[in-house]
């Protein structure tokens, strides 16, 4: 515990919440390449937020507090589980304030406290969003915990930094228990972050929207903070996923040239993690919002196959 | 982990042979039953051939051709040349719905699993872990017969427990006899070949190959 | 300490009689409702000294009491342990918040008039000590049934409605099916010694197969006064007819005595519990747990919402409770201790998340006397006290962090993390998929939770006459205040809880956490699994990040605010009928879990005139269960009734044919 970690603890933050939005501007760009369209700039999500900081706010007239605390409290809470992840380094200090399963809760705050404030304003869209949110939430949820469940029996903890140590120096093999649970934690990122299967991010029609109909009172500098924590939120999940399934490259020592040969493979990680979650979504449909289900219920079997297995094959 | 490289290849595709078992358990294309069955042919070929290059068992190389040739090749293709005569590409409702089939699946594997441990602390094959994915195969392919309406799709199941069937021996004693596989390859050929007959007789009578019809034929009391 | 104080057991009976005498003393002027709220102040008073005695008491060693009451030969005996005193905490603690708030809640009205209200209250709270603090099971009974009793009353508070009187009803009988089934147990377990003091039991030593059947008897009693399904169906009737703070009382305290009651049987009085019974606890623990929240999500009735999220949370303590036996059944004393400590924890939490919950809707009661989800909304601009008081109680409940709910959920997913090295064959496959069930109704807490606050607090009022609708008192507030605090505290200190629960499972032969390698902000509950949670950094750092945010944004943009009517996509003309209303919310669990609904729907036509659509979920047990039950019952008593004759010849011939069978079997 000495100051110098702490420094690198904070810039690790500030570096996760500014490179969130040039992460969702790749995976933009990529989508549109695959769709045979002109590409936006890789910094089209920053100028976004910028022109939304500067507008004046319009809020409802019948909006409460809770309205205008929410963008900020989904904010925090992104900004919080950026510290937690594992991103770059694994022994950075603020990593033990949570572990993996405290993570899941930390983002289901943020979703109850989106759908709240979705509700607060009372129109129909919003109580929708609201509703569609949770039921996506609490489908995935299950899910998400039993692919985080996996990971720990194979290291014999929760704690997502040891997870990642462990995997990342244990012999090289093929873990079919763990290719299963890395299908199924991609399906539950789709789902989570209102990406293609589940929910269009582009949408702006009426009943088919989920994560858009949450937002549609916002404005301004709310929407900006609204937008950019779930840009946050889309970095977030690609980090957990690389803590478990691809954990080479952090760095395992709190040194700050550690830390900065972290940042390639990091990059490099979200490159092709970028360009993947593109041509997912290019190749396949929306599917209709009771479909939902049973895209996530796919996603618990493989997750729980994956247990079974790795219970049976000791793999 | 320590095991070696081509142990970790056998178990992988053990799982994936579950992993089809399951997506053929959930599958509503009839089509794409059969397809899913020829790729679980393909995944046993390879395993039997892994097996045989590690334990240099000259029989399992024949074996490993036999599969390819009558799973993967000739199976699946009269299977396609069936459905399109027949002109049934989709199965009907399941008797159960999805989630219920998939839960009920689980649950099934959870048995195998648990009913193979103290079988495989038994067998003295290096494969001998994967015998739990073999009993769980021929389980989920019995319960996609029950599920099932369509007479074709029945058969893909049939055909399919066969596959766990033959695996589990495979993980359990590295192959049947020869002459055994022989014969089973036989019995499986000539009764797809009696089947097939049957579904035309079948649709001749009731005009449909939904099992429901013959559910009329016992008789009233 | 001891030569000076008088001891902590003495003081808590005490506390105890203090209340039976404030009861009395309501009595006495039945009718002075001024007396009455004073009452109910000194009650709060004493539920806080209670709550401070049983804190101070976790830590000193068992004692025990004959007392000078009861028949002859068959004196109360009280004993107080680590056990008692958690619950005597929980009684003392949530029942300061609830009298507070009751001090205030209470007016004239129909019904029972306050003074008597007083006395059953009053009643009702001693005879849950009494229950907690019985050393023998005379005593027990006794209490338990004062308590069956007291809150029988408490609930037809309002007797003139039939629906009350039936949900009384419903409340009373399986209230003594349970009870009988807990008598039995005791019968089962004094082993031969005809000794019905709980040392005798401890002592008695049964048998493998008469311990399980033991076992099971307290199983199904307690179950039955928990709500375990399939005996839960007089919760979701009583619940919503006893007025608030009495509810408040009943979820939040008396279904723990439930759960005191079954622990005390399986880790003390049968000292040796069995795997299997672990195993049983836990499915239906589970079955509950996800059984109550779906049908939760689909109520449109706030407090039967709150009943049914009672089940739930009653479902999750067995659930821990199982785990519990075992991990201890099986040798794996490290999860063992975890699970039980979770258990508690919970158990605790609950008390004041769901007091602090039904105060709520109490407050949301008296100030729209509404109770229909479909007819409130927009309350948080009202009575911002209550809706930013109950916001966290919802939160808590659906376990999300920094909140208490979510550390007793944390520790329960830990130890059923590991479950998978019980080393027994099937059991270790399937206790991992126990957790996607417990993470299933915790995810579902929160969308009934969303839907609950949503609803009830925020978006338009669905009614004109909210307008009207008042804040809370101040006797209310604080009541709330006091469990919100709770459910705060709780949530931020786990180090320091499980620190004092460590103790109460080691005097039940658990074995203590090992709590030292993290340290008093960071929770490690075990040492060799790595595992860390640090609530009070997680809330400093949320926060600090919010002001940052809020200040970042103010410093380098503006703060213009422009209000104006809500967008909603430019449709025009909203109205307050446009919102979701309670069904609708409920709509995809109702599409995802049909089976387990019992559904009737009117749908309305293309040609009515007035559309009306109108849903009733029932509850299919009352199909498959109870209603066959009650035909057998009417046909066994209409098989009786030709004893019937009317003519006293034959009721004389019965007599004495009865009387020459009994001298007969004596001979």
């Amino acid at each position: 515990m000495n100051v110098t970690t702490w420094i690198l603890q904070v810039l690790e933050i500030l570096a996760a919440v500014a490179a969130a939005p040039l992460f969702l501007g790749w995976v933009n760009q990529c989508r549109a390449w695959l769709q045979n369209r002109n590409a936006p700039s890789v910094l089209q999500p920053y100028r976004n937020i910028r022109k939304l900081f500067h507008k004046e706010a319009v809020i409802a007239s019948n909006a409460s507090q809770l309205f205008r605390l929410a963008p900020y409290i989904v904010f925090g809470t992104m900004v919080t589980a950026a510290a937690v992840i594992p991103s770059l380094g694994t022994r950075l200090p603020f990593t033990r304030a949570a572990d993996a399963i405290a993570l899941v809760g930390l983002l289901a705050t943020a979703r109850v406290f989106l759908s709240l404030a979705a509700m607060d304003v009372g129109t129909a869209f919003g109580t929708l969003g609201a509703r569609r949110e949770m039921m996506v939430g609490f489908l995935a949820e299950p899910a998400l915990l039993m692919v985080i469940f996996v990971a720990s029996m194979i290291s014999a903890t929760t704690a997502l930094p040891d997870i990642s140590e462990r995997l990342a120096t244990q012999a090289l093999g093929l873990y079919p228990s763990l290719a299963f649970t890395a299908v199924a934690f991609t399906m539950v990122l789709l789902a989570e972050n209102a990406r293609i299967p589940v929910d269009n991010p582009s949408t702006h029609l009426e009943l088919t929207m989920i994560h858009e109909a949450l937002l549609l009172e916002y404005s301004a500098r709310h929407l900006a903070l609204m937008e950019w924590a779930s840009a946050l939120k889309l970095f977030n999940y690609a980090c957990i996923g690389f803590a478990l399934f691809v954990p080479w490259g952090a760095a395992m020592q709190q040194t700050p040239l550690a830390l900065l040969a972290a940042i390639p493979a990091l990059a490099l990680k979200l490159l092709i993690a970028g360009a993947g979650l593109a041509f997912i979504e290019t190749v396949s449909a929306k599917l209709r919002v009771f479909r939902a289900p049973e895209f996530l219920a796919t996603a618990f079997l493989f997750a729980v196959l994956g247990l079974l297995v790795h219970l049976l094959l000791g793999a | 982990m320590s095991l070696p490289l081509d142990l970790q290849i056998l178990n992988s595709l053990a799982a994936l042979l579950l992993l089809v078992s399951f997506a053929m358990l959930s599958q509503r294309r009839i089509v794409t039953l059969v397809n899913l069955l020829a790729f679980q042919g393909a995944l046993l070929c390879a395993a039997t051939l892994l097996l045989a290059w590690r334990t240099g068992a000259n029989h399992l190389y024949v074996s490993a051709g036999l599969t390819l040739a009558l799973k993967v090749i000739v199976l699946p293709w009269l299977l396609h040349r069936l459905i399109r005569r027949l002109d049934v590409y989709w199965d009907t409702e399941p008797l159960l719905n999805v989630a219920g089939t998939m839960l009920i699946g689980l649950l099934i594997v959870v048995f195998s699993f648990g009913l193979a441990q103290p079988i495989s602390e038994l067998a003295s094959t290096a494969t001998r872990s994967s015998i739990g994915i073999a009993v769980a195969v021929v389980l989920l392919a019995f319960f996609t017969m029950i599920t099932r309406r369509k007479a074709t799709s029945q058969v893909v199941g049939f055909l399919s427990m066969e596959n766990g069937l033959f695996f589990g021996a495979m993980s359990a004693t590295y192959g049947m006899p020869m002459i055994v596989e022989f014969g089973v390859a036989l019995d499986v050929l000539v009764a797809m070949l009696v089947l097939g007959v049957f579904f035309f007789q079948i649709r001749e009578q009731f005009d449909s190959l939904d099992l429901q019809h013959l559910e009329a034929l016992k008789e009233d009391r | 300490m001891t030569d000076v104080l008088p001891s902590p057991l003495s003081l808590c009976l005490a506390v105890l009689l203090a209340w039976l005498t404030i009861g009395v003393v309501g009595i006495s002027r039945p009718n002075n409702l001024r007396l009455t709220r004073q009452l109910f102040a000194i009650g709060a008073a004493c539920g806080a000294a209670l709550a401070v005695i049983a804190a101070l008491s976790l830590t000193t060693p068992t004692e025990q009491y004959v007392l000078a009451l009861g028949l002859p030969d068959l004196p109360f005996h009280v004993r107080r342990d680590a056990l008692s005193s958690v619950f005597l905490f929980l009684l003392g603690a949530a029942s300061a918040g609830i009298s507070t708030f009751a001090a205030g809640y209470f007016r004239e009205g129909q019904g029972t008039p306050p003074g008597l209200l007083c006395l059953e209250y009053h009643a009702f709270l001693a005879s849950m000590g009494f229950v907690v603090l019985a050393d023998d099971a005379y005593m027990f009974m006794v209490a338990w049934e004062a308590m069956a009793l007291s809150s029988y009353f408490l609930v037809t508070t309002q007797h003139r409605i039939p629906e009350i009187r039936s949900a009384g009803f419903i409340y009373l009988l399986i209230a003594h099916l349970g009870a009988i089934a807990i008598l039995l147990s005791f019968g089962l377990l004094q082993g031969g010694s005809w000794q019905f003091t709980f040392d005798a039991m401890r002592e008695a030593r049964l048998d493998p197969i008469p311990a399980s059947f033991a076992f099971l008897l307290a199983l199904i009693g307690f179950g039955a006064k928990a709500g375990l399904v399939p005996l839960h169906v007089w919760l979701p009737e009583a619940h919503p007819a006893a007025p608030s703070p009495v509810s408040a009382l009943m979820s939040g305290v008396m279904l723990k005595t439930a759960l005191y009651g079954i622990t005390r049987v399986a880790f003390d009085l049968l000292a040796e519990p069995i795997w299997w019974w672990g195993l049983v606890a836990l499915g239906i623990g589970l079955f509950t747990a996800v059984f109550g929240v779906i049908f939760a999500a689909v109520q449109s009735d706030m407090k039967r919402l709150l009943a049914y999220s009672s089940i739930e949370n009653v479902g999750i303590l067995f659930t821990g409770f199982g785990l519990a036996i075992i991990f201890k059944g099986v040798g794996m004393p490290a999860l063992a201790a975890i699970a039980f400590a979770a258990m508690l924890y919970h158990a605790t939490n609950h008390a004041f998340m769901k007091s602090l919950l039904f105060l709520g809707t109490g407050a949301v009661l008296h100030a729209t006397g509404e109770r229909n989800l479909g007819r409130l909304g927009g309350l948080i601009h009202r009575m911002p006290w209550v809706a930013w008081l109950t916001l966290v109680g919802a939160l808590a409940i659906a376990s999300l962090p920094p909140l208490n709910g979510f550390v007793s959920e944390w520790l329960l997913l830990q130890s059923l993390l590991f479950s998978y090295e019980v080393p027994r064959p099937f059991v270790h496959m399937l206790l991992p998929l126990g957790a996607a069930l417990l993470a299933l109704a915790a995810a579902l807490a929160a969308y009934v939770m969303v839907k609950f606050y949503g609803v009830i607090f925020l978006g338009q009022p669905r009614e004109s006459t909210l307008h009207r609708a008042h804040d809370a008192g101040w006797l209310e507030r604080i009541g709330l205040i006091w469990l919100a605090l709770g459910c705060v505290m709780f949530g931020l200190f786990p180090t320091f809880v499980l620190g004092c629960l460590s103790n109460v499972g080691e005097q039940l032969g658990f074995s203590g956490l090992e709590l030292e390698t993290g340290s008093w902000w960071l929770l490690v509950p075990l040492a060799d699994r790595e595992a860390s949670y640090a609530p009070l950094i997680f809330l400093g750092t949320a926060t600090l990040l919010v002001i940052l945010t809020i200040y970042g944004v103010r410093r380098f943009y503006h703060q213009r605010v422009r209000l104006g009517p809500a967008w909603g996509c430019g449709f025009g003309e909203f109205s307050a009928r446009m919102q979701d209303t309670a069904e609708g919310f409920g709509q995809p669990i109702r599409h995802l879990f049909k089976p387990f609904f019992d559904m009737k729907r009117d749908l309305p036509t293309p040609f009515d005139t007035e559309p009306r659509y109108r849903v009733v979920v029932g509850d299919r047990l009352w199909q498959l269960l109870y209603v066959p039950l009650g035909r057998l019952v009417q046909l066994a008593a209409n098989s009786v009734a030709w004893l019937q004759q009317g003519r006293i010849a034959s009721y004389l011939l019965y007599s004495f044919v009865t009387l020459i069978a009994l001298l007969a079997l004596m001979l």
